[in-house]
């Protein structure tokens, strides 16, 4: 068993090279993949080993990589299209929601469309606007489509395979202020034996209340239970992992121990998948819980100016905030 | 009479136009149109690929105004990159080497036309008369642009490639409802993009609205030959400018490191559109001779000799050239102005790093013109939240 310290970023790059190893159909498609290896250097070195046929430099039009990505995926492919950043995901949206996430459905399962639409996404690198978009609410809400996000670097070089394997269509959402974030990963271990795609995992056990994360906002979590020991307070936290289909039956499980929760993400609150928890969450533990479902999300604006995203996004001191909320009720 | 006359800038009295350099010959390529060499000779006329022929004439005092400007938004955009550098803009995204093709058709705008820019139109805002401390709030993160899009008729930057060139298109349509069409006061739009801009569906679709209603607007595609990482033929198999025809209006490129040139053919197409006579596109070839913005690593994806060429081209060289073999300029004048342009780039510097950051709240602001009561409510939880560290070190 070899396993590597990795940056989540390198973890996925190697996990994209694994599938391309695996499956002659499997190619990379996007603006800048080619040469440049990306613009966060995800598929770095790839076109070199697999070539242009593999890895393509597309033109500079989104909607064309992901309707083109369904043609070839009907001719038998599993293209892998990364979108270069969260707010450019919208010129494609049309093709992800209308023809990407129905043609399974509407040819009777007759049309599978293997495809991962890689994107970078959520805030915390002081990048200018349209930069720094948390979109999976809009993605989730479309049935048809799976959409995951990796918060680990085993994650990441695990799940991005996985997803390749998969033949329903995946928006693969990567969490891009933790590309440089290192972890062990396990590289040798066979993907079968590998924690499934779609299943929410305990990522720290606790006894005081639950609190639910993914992508991004795993590590503040993490942070927030750490620093919650501080004040006599035992978090439990989960990473969903896999935020359409949702699997929660860990977390009520949880919920029904602790009777509180506090769900986290990035995103706006209005309708964000933060309401979807709260609701699926009361309805099951509704007598177990000691307080309501709280939020702690980014607001509802667009995304602000760097230097004030700090104040918009759920920082540590924020998610505590949210714990003491719960224990205030 | 020659379409392509530049006609006069808003600025000088005009004098006897300069002769040519006897023997400065134009390339006789209607594909390129040219009107100053790389070694700074004047070619007196041009034609370009539809047989307009293109000239300027412009005072001294003129061709040195055009010189000024070139200069100082060269080393306002230095200083902006030495800025990121040093960690006090986030990103910023150079315009080194497309001066002229800024300078040029930025000066041919006239007052009432209105701009559509991407991030990179440093040298047009600069044109239009915004101060150029302007953008670097955008790209250090403190707004998302400040100026006023309809006081100083240059809209925002955008980021999103190529989903301007559509707004721009429909403030034509505007133009052509209002009926201010024609004469002087008729006015204009010209839409910045980029040679990676015209594969999006966005542009394609401006150009078939812009030419169904035959609207009132030029189409500035800065041809700097790499979209990022990528090269031109990866956006297109034909040379851009003769895209136009397929959509029904006509193409023509131009040296887009020829100020003059660039000038002239951007004034022409502009009184042709305020006319009535609809759209033009406009491809300025040039080159991009930094990184694609500052987290860029072009050694990844061009090669050296390539840039050395380009190098050869170099905007302001030839500018500088075609004033000191006139004898328009001396050695004095350029001596003021790379100190004037000093003193501005400092300037800039100081007033940058004296840039407040925003107060935490107000990034709610302006979500909605009459408000949201989720939003105040919102507002209100961030301000208790903001208080209870009232007095700590936060
Ligand atoms: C819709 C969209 N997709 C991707 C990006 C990321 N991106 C920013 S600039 C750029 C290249 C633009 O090239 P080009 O249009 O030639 O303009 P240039 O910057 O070279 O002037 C890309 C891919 C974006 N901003 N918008």
């Amino acid at each position: 068993m070899a396993t590597e310290t990795l940056t989540l970023g390198k973890a996925l790059n190697l996990g994209l090279r694994r599938a391309l190893e695996q499956d002659p159909k499997v190619i990379i498609m996007g603006e800048d993949v080619g040469k440049l290896g990306g613009v966060f250097r995800i598929t770095d070195g790839l076109q070199k080993d697999f070539g242009e046929n593999r890895i393509i430099d597309t033109p500079l039009a989104e909607s064309g990589i992901i309707g083109t990505a369904v043609g070839l995926a009907i001719r038998g492919y599993r293209p892998i299209c990364e979108i270069q950043f969260d707010g450019f995901v919208y010129p494609a949206y049309d093709q992800i929601v209308s023809q990407v996430a129905k043609m399974h459905y509407r040819s009777q399962g007759k049309v599978k469309l293997p495809i991962v639409i890689r994107i970078p996404y959520g805030g915390g690198i002081g990048a200018v606007e349209h930069h720094s978009e948390s979109p999976e609410a809009y993605f989730s809400h479309t049935a048809g489509l799976k959409v995951v996000s990796c918060a680990s670097p085993q994650d990441a070089y695990s799940m991005i395979q996985q997803s390749v394997l998969s033949d329903d269509p995946i928006v693969f959402l990567e969490p891009k202020r933790r590309y440089y974030e290192k972890g062990p990963v396990d590289v040798d271990a066979p993907l079968a034996d590998a924690y499934p795609l779609h299943a929410t995992r305990l990522v720290r056990a606790g006894r005081d209340a639950t609190v639910l994360a993914y992508g991004p906002m795993v590590r503040t979590a993490l942070d927030a239970a750490t620093a919650a020991e501080e004040d006599g307070r035992d978090l439990e936290v989960f990473d969903l992992r896999s935020l359409s289909p949702l699997d929660l039956r860990p977390v009520y499980d949880s919920v029904r121990r602790t009777g509180r929760c506090v769900v986290v993400h990035e995103a706006p609150g209005n309708l964000g998948l933060g309401s979807e928890l709260a609701a699926r969450i009361t309805e099951e533990c509704f007598y177990s819980l000691e307080a309501p479902v709280l939020r702690v999300t980014g607001y509802d604006t667009p995304y602000p100016a760097a230097r004030v995203e700090e104040d918009y996004l759920p920082t540590l001191d924020r998610v505590l905030d949210g714990v003491d909320r719960t224990f205030g009720w | 009479m020659a379409r392509g006359d530049g006609g006069a800038t808003a600025r000088g009295k005009r004098a006897a136009p300069r002769a040519a350099k006897p023997g400065a010959k134009s390339t006789g390529d209607p594909n390129l149109v040219q009107l100053l060499t790389p070694d700074g000779d004047r070619i007196d006329s041009a034609t370009g690929p539809d047989g307009t022929e293109y000239r300027v004439d412009f005072t001294d005092e003129e061709y040195r105004g055009l010189y000024r400007d070139l200069v100082l938004v060269r080393k306002l955009d230095a200083e902006a990159t030495a800025l990121q550098r040093q960690g006090e803009l986030g990103i910023w995204a150079s315009l080194l080497g497309q001066e002229a093709a800024q300078v040029g058709s930025g000066r041919a705008l006239r007052t009432q036309d209105m701009a559509f820019p991407t991030y990179r139109e440093h040298g047009v805002l600069y044109c239009r008369g915004i101060d150029p401390i302007m953008p670097l709030g955008l790209f250090r993160g403190v707004d998302q642009g400040g100026w006023d899009p309809n006081e100083f008729k240059f809209n925002m930057y955008t980021i999103v490639i190529g989903a301007q060139t559509l707004h721009a298109t429909g403030y034509a349509m505007g133009i052509s409802m209002d009926g201010k069409i024609g004469g002087d006061e008729g006015e204009a739009v010209i839409a910045y993009f980029g040679d990676g801009a015209t594969s999006q569906g966005d542009v394609n679709e401006a150009f078939v609205w812009s030419g169904v209603f035959n609207s009132p607007i030029v189409f500035f595609c800065q041809n700097n030959q790499y979209a990022i990482s990528e090269p031109l033929e990866r956006q297109t198999r034909v040379p851009l400018y003769q895209r136009a025809a397929g959509f029904g209006f006509p193409g023509v490129r131009v040296d887009g490191n020829d100020v003059l040139a660039t000038y002239a053919v951007t004034r022409n197409a502009l009184d042709n559109a305020r006319n009535g006579q609809g759209p033009t596109l406009i491809e300025a070839y040039t080159y991009r001779m930094g990184a694609h913005t500052t987290t860029d690593d072009p050694t990844r994806y061009r090669i050296a000799s390539e840039v050395e060429a380009w190098r050869a081209k170099d905007p302001l060289a030839r500018m500088k050239a075609f004033l000191e073999k006139q004898q328009i300029a001396d050695e004095s004048f350029f001596a003021d102005i790379d100190e004037q342009a000093k003193r501005e780039s400092l300037h800039l510097r100081e007033r940058v790093l004296a840039m407040p950051d925003p107060e935490p709240l107000t990034l709610f602001d302006h979500v909605y013109a009459h408000g949201s009561p989720l939003l105040d409510a919102e507002r209100e939880q961030a301000a208790r939240y903001l208080e209870s560290f009232e007095g700590s070190a936060h």
